[in-house]
């Protein structure tokens, strides 16, 4: 065995490739992003995706080689979570005002997000695992991959469908609600938390702060809500089909 | 307060979310619940946020990188991709337009109704 090779046997063993490498893309993929002035199809989520997944099949890497380092930046998804008590409370006021429409809003759109991808993929013919993977995929990635297995479908796809819907929600959302002259930056705000989780509380941040307040409530509605209301949903659905 | 005692302080929460969650054995993530809680905290004592509110921005504008190991996760299920790439790249962007609309219409409508009622009461 050659030296090089050591070195690389010893290198894809260790957690500290795989941490290294998520954080070197995500670094390079947000300098490609700001290069971009901050045009929404440079997402850096998806950049680095695509540059970390080149790398581990240039390098002939596995997924879970790769995740034994990058777990721990998954992991931060939980202190994460909590930290957005803080633009939750900042504006907990106009909270107060709106939380009957807003609850409202959030059964409805959970309930369309989820179940529209569940029926046109039914309509196209995707598998079973594929339909009941799709359906919590507008919920935060570690409930989402919860409730999917809960359900029958394959946690670590909907982790994927989670993180492809959060880029897809972060780049259409804008231009969106200019389009339809969507002003209001709460209703902005809850409709890409509801839609698009994280990702869409991260756009969201950008934009403005109470948008990114009401993204991050919305958002974590919703991971309290769809546990819940999606396999009730599924089981009335299943009933009639 | 210090970075380490905020993302200490935020990691006792979580745990007490998860402990919540196993007690009761509730279906609702753990961060949820910790995050409930803290924000129940803060209402008591609003000080706390001026406090901790520096490092946990430092903490949410990276909100985005967190989500990149599990969407590396995608070349785990490439041959699924592939085999059904329309019906799933359909089903995803309608849904994720759709989602928006009907979220923001909705909000929209439901504020001007809880509105118009009540005014009925005055």
């Amino acid at each position: 065995m050659t030296s090089d090779s050591a070195i690389w046997v010893y290198l894809s063993a260790s957690p500290l490739f795989g941490l290294t490498l998520t954080l070197v893309s995500y670094l390079l993929a947000v300098k490609l992003y700001q290069t971009g002035r901050g045009n929404p199809l440079l997402n850096p989520v998806a950049l680095s995706i695509l540059l970390i997944t080149s790398v581990l099949f240039a390098s002939n890497l596995s997924y879970e080689a790769y995740f034994s380092g990058a777990q721990f930046i998954h992991f931060l998804l939980g202190p994460a979570t909590v930290a957005l008590a803080i633009p939750l409370f900042d504006q907990f006021g106009k909270l107060k005002k709106v939380w009957l429409p807003l609850t409202a809003a959030l059964v409805l759109g959970i309930t369309v997000s989820g179940f529209s991808a569940y029926f046109i993929a039914l309509q196209l013919g995707a598998s079973e695992q594929t339909l009941l993977s799709l359906i919590p995929k507008s919920v935060t990635a570690p409930i989402a991959m919860g409730i999917s297995e809960k359900t029958g479908g394959l946690p670590t796809l909907t982790a994927v469908f989670v993180v492809i819907t959060g880029i897809l929600g972060a780049i259409l959302g804008s231009t969106l609600f200019k389009l339809l002259k969507i002003r209001d930056d709460s209703v902005k705000g809850v409709a890409m938390g509801v839609t698009a989780h994280g990702l869409g509380t991260a756009r969201s941040f950008q934009l403005s702060p109470e948008m990114g307040a009401f993204a991050g409530l919305a958002m974590a509605l919703s991971a309290s809500i769809s546990p819940f209301l999606l396999p009730l949903v599924l089981s009335f659905v299943q009933r009639f089909q | 307060m210090p970075f380490l005692t905020v993302v200490t302080l935020l990691l006792i929460y979580q745990l007490i979310g998860e402990l919540f969650v196993l007690g009761f054995s509730w279906p609702i993530p753990g961060p949820v619940v910790g995050m409930l809680l803290l924000l129940m905290t803060l209402l008591l004592r609003a000080s706390f946020a001026t406090e901790m509110r520096p490092s946990t921005d430092k903490i949410l504008t990276h909100l985005s990188l967190l989500f990149v190991p599990a969407g590396v996760g995608l070349m785990v299920h490439l041959s699924r991709l592939e085999q059904e790439w329309l019906a799933i790249t359909l089903a995803l962007f309608i849904s994720t337009v759709l989602g928006l609309l009907v979220t923001a219409w909705s909000m929209i409508l439901f504020s001007k109704w809880f509105q118009s009622e009540r005014s009925y009461d005055k």
